[in-house]
């Protein structure tokens, strides 16, 4: 049993741990707002870049002279799984879904045959994988220091990806992040970045607007152009839904905690005066049964 | 004045501009062109460049952009850009340090036809740094 004492330092202790984790989630939802607004404004771009390259990718559909971004390599045997996780932990399963999924493919590759690759966005993700994938890890790229993600993030991190594309040092190229849905879900998600797939939209075959469009220079070169900078957009998707993820993950994990710090407070409160009131009847009864003895 | 599209301005981080104006003026990589409502089905990539929007009478708004392709079709123009900020709000600094990387980008350049591209993207940016200081 213990003392009142450290009943009394317990409360105290988890009443701290309390005020922290009530700060986390208020700093986490001032800081998803701003996320979610971000991520919303970097949709319009990455969805006419979408509409845009599938009306292009129509013209070369099964076609030798296709760029090798959209065709592949003609191989599928060198993999690269992009994992990009948080910076920091504290946001419930965030970062380990992310990485489970992505340890989940790497397995199955593993398995078929295949070489596998792992380039980390975010420590967290490395931190996770390092345990039993160590050895496929072949970079880490740490975003420690930026606050907001910016374009200029995900363009760097494209280039790396094209460099080491145009190099041959992988096929197939895959991303790993996690969807913003909303507050309380978010999902995990795994994208083939390289070789490119698009669904062409149905309103395009109908209008075949595709048909009669000019291009400047010719289509070959507009997609050439358009294919690596679709790769920093999809990369910078993935971080802004991270990040918008992330702190909504944050947001909901803080939030049970704090609600169970509550908790932890009411029952050490109670046991803590029960055993007050217990050394109180213990002291009386000794007092009244010294004076009885008297 | 009916005369008027809609153009969009899109930078991958926000959207800039979505209005109905009368004629944007886009940087394109074989030459400038003009847009007018009623514009052909077109699509073009861009150069770094001054990209100049009127929306009535004969005021011009310009805004730097820098990577990307126009998009002019029966709903109007779109211009996706990499980059694009208003001439008001870019300094020569800023653009002094795009020069210094395109330098580096051709002195790391591997083979011709990278450095040719990149030598291409410098002298581009060097125009506009020119016609930035003239204005």
């Amino acid at each position: 049993m213990p003392s009142l004492k450290d009943l009394r330092n317990r409360i105290a202790s988890v009443k701290a741990t309390q005020k922290i984790t009530k700060a986390m989630q208020m700093v986490a939802a001032a800081k998803l707002r701003r996320a979610q607004e971000a991520a919303e404004a970097a949709r319009p771009y990455a969805e006419r870049m979408g509409e845009v390259l599938a009306n292009l990718a129509v013209a070369f559909e099964g076609r030798d002279d296709a760029p090798k971004l959209m065709a592949g390599s003609g191989k599928d045997d060198v993999h690269l799984l992009v994992v990009a996780t948080a910076e920091r932990g504290l946001c419930g399963g965030f970062n380990s879904n992310i990485a489970k999924l992505a340890r989940e493919k790497a397995r199955s590759l593993i398995a078929e045959g295949k070489t596998v690759k792992i380039l980390c966005v975010g420590k967290k993700g490395f931190d996770s994988l390092k345990r039993d994938l160590g050895s496929h890890v072949i970079k880490t790229i740490e975003m420690r220091d930026v606050k907001n993600v910016g374009f200029g993030n995900a363009d760097e991190i494209g280039r790396e990806v094209l460099s080491m594309f145009d190099a041959g040092e992988f096929d197939v190229c895959t991303l790993f992040y996690s969807e913003f849905r909303s507050v309380i879900s978010q999902v995990p998600t795994a994208q083939q970045l390289i070789p490119a797939s698009f669904e062409a939209s149905e309103g395009d075959a109908e209008t075949g607007a595709a048909a009669i469009y000019e291009y400047e220079p010719d289509e070959a070169e507009i997609l050439a152009d358009l294919l690596p900078r679709n790769i920093s957009i999809q990369i910078f998707r993935a971080l802004l839904e991270n990040a918008a993820s992330e702190q909504g993950a944050r947001m909901s994990a803080m939030d049970n905690a704090t609600r169970n710090a509550g908790e932890m407070i009411d029952k050490l409160t109670i046991s803590y005066n029960r055993q007050r009131q217990a050394q109180i009847t213990t002291e009386l009864i000794e007092i009244i049964a010294g004076a009885e003895a008297l | 004045m009916a005369d008027t599209f809609q153009f969009e301005l899109v930078s991958p981080e926000h959207l800039l501009l979505s209005e109905e104006v009368l004629e944007v003026v886009v940087p394109g990589t074989d030459g400038e062109f003009g847009v007018l409502k009623h514009h052909s089905p077109f699509m073009s990539t861009i150069k770094p460049g001054i990209l100049k929007v009127r929306k009535d009478g004969n005021a011009w708004v310009e805004y730097f952009v820098r990577g990307g392709f126009a998009d002019a079709g029966p709903n109007g123009l779109t211009v996706l850009a990499e980059r694009a900020t208003p001439v008001s709000e870019i300094s020569a600094d800023d653009l002094n340090q795009q020069i210094k990387n395109a330098e580096e980008d051709v002195a790391d350049a591997k083979d011709d036809e990278t450095r040719q591209k990149a030598s291409m993207h410098l002298s581009q940016l060097k125009d506009v740094a020119e016609a930035f200081k003239a204005a």
